[in-house]
């Protein structure tokens, strides 16, 4: 694969000229790598503990690349990739260097979101290859939402026989067998998003009973709300839909939502009603939600799988095990946000200043570069629970036809972000970074104005 | 069920097998121009489709609606309800600017972009060819210009078979091909092709080594002009060409010390503005000289030039002026005037903005009814610091099909929840058409995009 990343662009190459004869400077003429664990990985999925640090050595006659495991293979093999240059007389090119290098955070994600328009399956492999390029590890898949529930279930095929926009807009299991695997060769992590209690209207289409009826007055309006928190039947699914996702998906985690529950239609129903007086909840239903998150999170650490969940799930004082990861999007006074979460003792990703839907005029890429993480109030200790964080790209108004330009290669900004700690001539590197991803098939807009040698296909 | 022929005469369902397109005057070799008729008839009833129009114009225009009224049912046959249209364009230009100067534009999108213009009713294609970052256009007259300012001369570059193609292109369509060649401000790319032909600016006493606006002091400047129009007089039929005069930079005119003299001589005082109307008018002389049409930026007229009364004002400003005020003035004053202000569909912003551009209300100024007849239509802009091939599909479409609808439906089309059902609608046809335009709102097609 990086083979082809190196020399496939070569203008020489293309005309089916052989190499250039005999030059001054020494050849370079392979490049070794070594894994120097008893266990590389190669068979295994990537996981947040992964070692990603590699050691490249350029010189003569033969470059060598050291790693751990294979992840920092692949990431060192990604740098090399980008050392290499093509001359005007198609000889490539590599400077004498040495690089010892390993990832500022090691959980540095893209959020997309399949609900709100389906991608094609392409679309998404197309965007693990270029995470890949832009050394991301993790796919945040926020697969299903309100409105659509494109992901097939084994166990609960109606959730997208009636839930999905169409019936061939749709992830099979062999869809998402591709996706992790495609993923996981790039040293990419999938970690799906079953967002609940809230965010689930579709989840109604095909699962009677699941959803909250809203009131009005004493009769039930026609309209759902949330999961109903207050039914057996509710975990009974649960339970079984959520080993099925745990077997799907083989990373540790797995993303339980919980962000952005109105609590309008769980308050007109007298049910619940009397459910909250039964339980002393009172009228406090952000009591009744945390009852509910902390039942699905039981749920799923029952098989094996850790949980990721939004901030509200702890700022609504839900019970969260010491291992959870609390991912803060809310934007007004996110350092406030990040030091309470490391300061109650928990993990934490920043997603809220990386929120790359919310597109504007002009080089945005900017504030998205000078986001600084540990720019709270916080402990050394307290610092050390943020594990990363994620350009997030909700689909509202996003699908295949322009999802490639609007993340590319804004995201770029944010992965150098997670990535590095010395920070350089970040606009010039940038735009040739921009060349790059163009020239091995990737759509990136432009930064400013300017050109690339290797334009984009019209 | 199926259902036999006989029956389905019974049933009203006459298979239908010919469109008769009628063209009163015939004129398929010209050009289109500012004054051809768009307006067409569209009969369909049983067993006969019959599409009219005075000329052949309108009989495209007529044939875009035909292809939008024609659906498909579950079994696979095309349909058309029976239906009596009278259409025909409220203004007269109906723009799309695209810059080829920021980022350079290959070839095969601006044809596709053409193709979705002709979806959408555009007419006129406004090619802001070259600009400060490069000069892509091949001159036959001085091959420098290209050679030395293009990104790059041999890729980047759209030769004279290129401009004919687009030309060629635009015309099967009903669009005409406006171009601007923007001076005397924007010209940097101009500089090293055509020694000379830009100011140099001065660091006291020296010259500094940058350049500045094209310089209106040297009689050199207005020859190569003259050469330069002269040719792209004959490239581009259009009668109108596009002279720009937008935003030009006074630093560095009055940095140096020639033009200060000139300044003096001409008793401009400190006014340099004066200087740029001087140019302004000797080139306006030229282009009339050549018989041709202008348009120009607001600032022309803003800035007090004595233009001919047939110029047309582009008005794009909006932070100063109100731009319904400058409307207003601008067609007090007698000129034709072409909106463009709210219309920069290269500002992009977070949600449906397509609703901001189709809300505009042109004519909603206070004036009389001949002022009003003086707007003679509007431009959809796409400036191109952020775009190149790579999103200006999903840019451009669907959003500036508001501004095509605007510009040609009637004044009291503008329901927004209608207008929504029938935009997202169009969209997924342009997908079925291949156009890469990006979603209104959540929802889905039937033809996905990559799917």
């Amino acid at each position: 694969r990086y083979y082809d990343y190196i020399f496939e662009q070569s203008r020489r190459r293309k005309r089916g000229l052989s190499p250039p004869g005999f030059r001054e400077e020494p050849e370079l003429s392979q490049l070794e790598v070594v894994i120097e664990s008893q266990d590389p990985g190669c068979q295994s999925y990537p996981h947040l503990g992964s070692s990603e640090a590699y050691h490249l050595t350029v010189a003569e006659p033969v470059a060598v690349l050291k790693a751990d495991e294979v992840w920092g293979a692949l990431r060192g093999l990604e740098t090399f990739s980008q050392l290499v240059h093509e001359d005007d007389y198609g000889s490539f090119l590599v400077n004498e260097s040495e690089i010892v290098d390993f990832p500022r955070f090691a959980h540095r994600g893209i959020l997309l979101d399949t609900s709100r328009h389906y991608l094609p399956l392409k679309s998404i492999l197309t965007n693990l290859d270029a995470m890949a390029f832009n050394k991301f590890n993790v796919l945040h898949w926020h697969i299903v939402d309100d409105q659509s529930f494109p992901y097939q279930s084994v166990v609960f095929p109606e959730l997208s026989d009636k839930g999905a926009y169409s019936y061939n807009l749709i992830y099979t299991p062999s869809d998402v067998r591709l996706v992790i695997e495609y993923a996981r060769l790039r040293g990419i992590r999938v970690i799906p998003e079953f967002d609940t209690p809230g965010h689930t209207q579709s989840w109604g289409k095909g699962q009677k009973d699941l959803l909250t009826p809203c009131y009005n007055g004493q009769k039930p309006s026609g309209s759902f709300g949330p999961v109903n928190p207050i039914l057996n039947t509710t975990y009974d699914f649960m339970t079984k839909f959520f080993r099925e996702i745990s077997s799907v998906f083989p990373d540790t985690y797995i993303h339980l939502g919980g962000d952005e529950v109105n609590f309008d239609c769980w308050k007109s129903n007298p049910e619940v009603k009397e459910f909250m007086w039964n339980k002393g909840f009172g009228i406090d239903y952000a009591k009744l939600e945390s009852y509910y998150i902390q039942k699905i999170l039981d749920i799923v650490s029952s098989y094996n799988k850790r949980s990721l969940v939004w901030q509200e799930v702890f700022d609504n004082k839900a019970q969260l095990k010491p291992d959870t990861v609390v991912e803060v999007w809310i934007g007004n006074n996110y350092p406030y946000e990040l030091s309470h979460v490391t300061g109650a003792g928990f993990t934490a990703i920043l997603a809220a200043p990386w929120y790359l839907d919310y597109i504007s005029y002009g080089q945005d890429w900017k504030k998205y570069y000078s986001v600084e993480p540990l720019n709270f109030l916080g402990s050394e200790k307290q610092k050390k629970l943020v594990l990363g964080g994620e350009a997030c790209l909700w689909g509202e108004y996003v699908d295949a036809t322009n999802l490639t330009p609007r993340l590319w290669p804004r995201a770029s900004a944010v992965g150098e972000r997670l990535n590095v700690t010395d920070l350089q001539d970040a606009y010039e590197r940038l735009t040739n970074h921009r060349c790059r991803m163009l020239r091995r098939g990737i759509a990136a807009e432009p930064v400013f104005v300017g050109y690339c040698p290797h334009e984009a296909k019209g | 069920w199926s259902v036999s022929p006989a029956e389905s005469k019974q049933l009203g369902e006459t298979p239908c097998t010919q469109l008769l397109v009628f063209v009163a005057t015939p004129g398929c070799d010209g050009f289109p121009s500012l004054d051809s008729k768009e307006s067409y008839k569209l009969f369909v009833s049983e067993g006969s489709l019959l599409l009219s129009a005075d000329a052949v114009w309108g009989a495209l225009r007529g044939l875009e609606t035909f292809s939008q009224l024609v659906g498909r049912d579950e079994n696979g046959t095309y349909y058309i309800n029976k239906t009596e249209i009278v259409d025909f364009p409220r203004f007269p230009h109906r723009g799309l600017l695209l810059d080829t100067s920021r980022h350079f534009l290959p070839l095969r999108a601006i044809l596709e972009t053409l193709d979705v213009m002709a979806y959408n009713k555009f007419n006129v294609f406004h090619w802001h060819i070259v600009d400060d970052p490069s000069f892509p256009y091949e001159s036959l007259t001085f091959p420098e210009l290209s050679k030395q300012g293009a990104f790059n001369a041999m890729t980047h570059v759209y030769t004279a078979r290129d401009v004919q193609t687009v030309i060629e292109y635009a015309r099967l369509r009903g669009i005409r091909v406006v171009v601007e060649f923007d001076t005397p401000g924007h010209t940097l790319s101009w500089g090293p092709g055509a020694p000379g032909l830009l100011t140099p600016c001065y660091l006291g006493k020296d010259p500094s080594g940058t350049y500045g606006p094209i310089n209106p002091i040297l009689n050199s400047t207005y020859q190569f002009m003259t050469s330069l129009f002269q040719e792209v007089s004959t490239v581009f039929p259009d009668f109108f060409l596009h002279l720009g005069g937008d935003e030009v930079d006074f630093t560095c005119w009055k940095s140096n010390p020639k033009i200060c003299a000139f300044m003096k001589e001409m008793g401009f005082g400190e006014d340099y503005k004066k200087l740029e109307s001087f140019y302004i008018q000797r080139l306006l002389d030229i282009i009339s000289s050549l018989g041709k049409g202008c348009i120009v930026w607001q600032e022309v007229f803003d800035n007090g030039v004595k233009v001919r009364p047939d110029t047309v004002v582009h008005v794009w400003k909006e932070n100063s002026t109100p731009y319904m005020q400058e409307m207003a003035n601008v067609t007090k004053a007698g000129y034709q005037a072409l909106l463009s202000a709210p219309w920069y569909l290269n500002r992009i912003s977070y949600g449906q903005d397509w609703m901001a551009a189709y809300q505009v209300e042109p004519l909603k100024f206070e004036g009389s009814p001949e002022q009003k007849d003086r707007v003679i239509g509007g431009e959809a802009c796409m400036w191109g610091e952020y775009v190149d091939v790579t999103n200006l599909a999903p840019r451009l479409w669907p959003r500036a099909g508001a501004v095509a609808e605007r510009l040609w439906s009637n004044a009291t089309v503008r329901d927004l929840q209608d207008a929504y059902m029938r935009l997202t609608d169009f969209r997924c046809k342009l997908l079925g058409r291949g156009v890469q335009a990006q979603p209104l709102y959540t929802g889905y097609c039937e033809n996905e995009f990559g799917g």
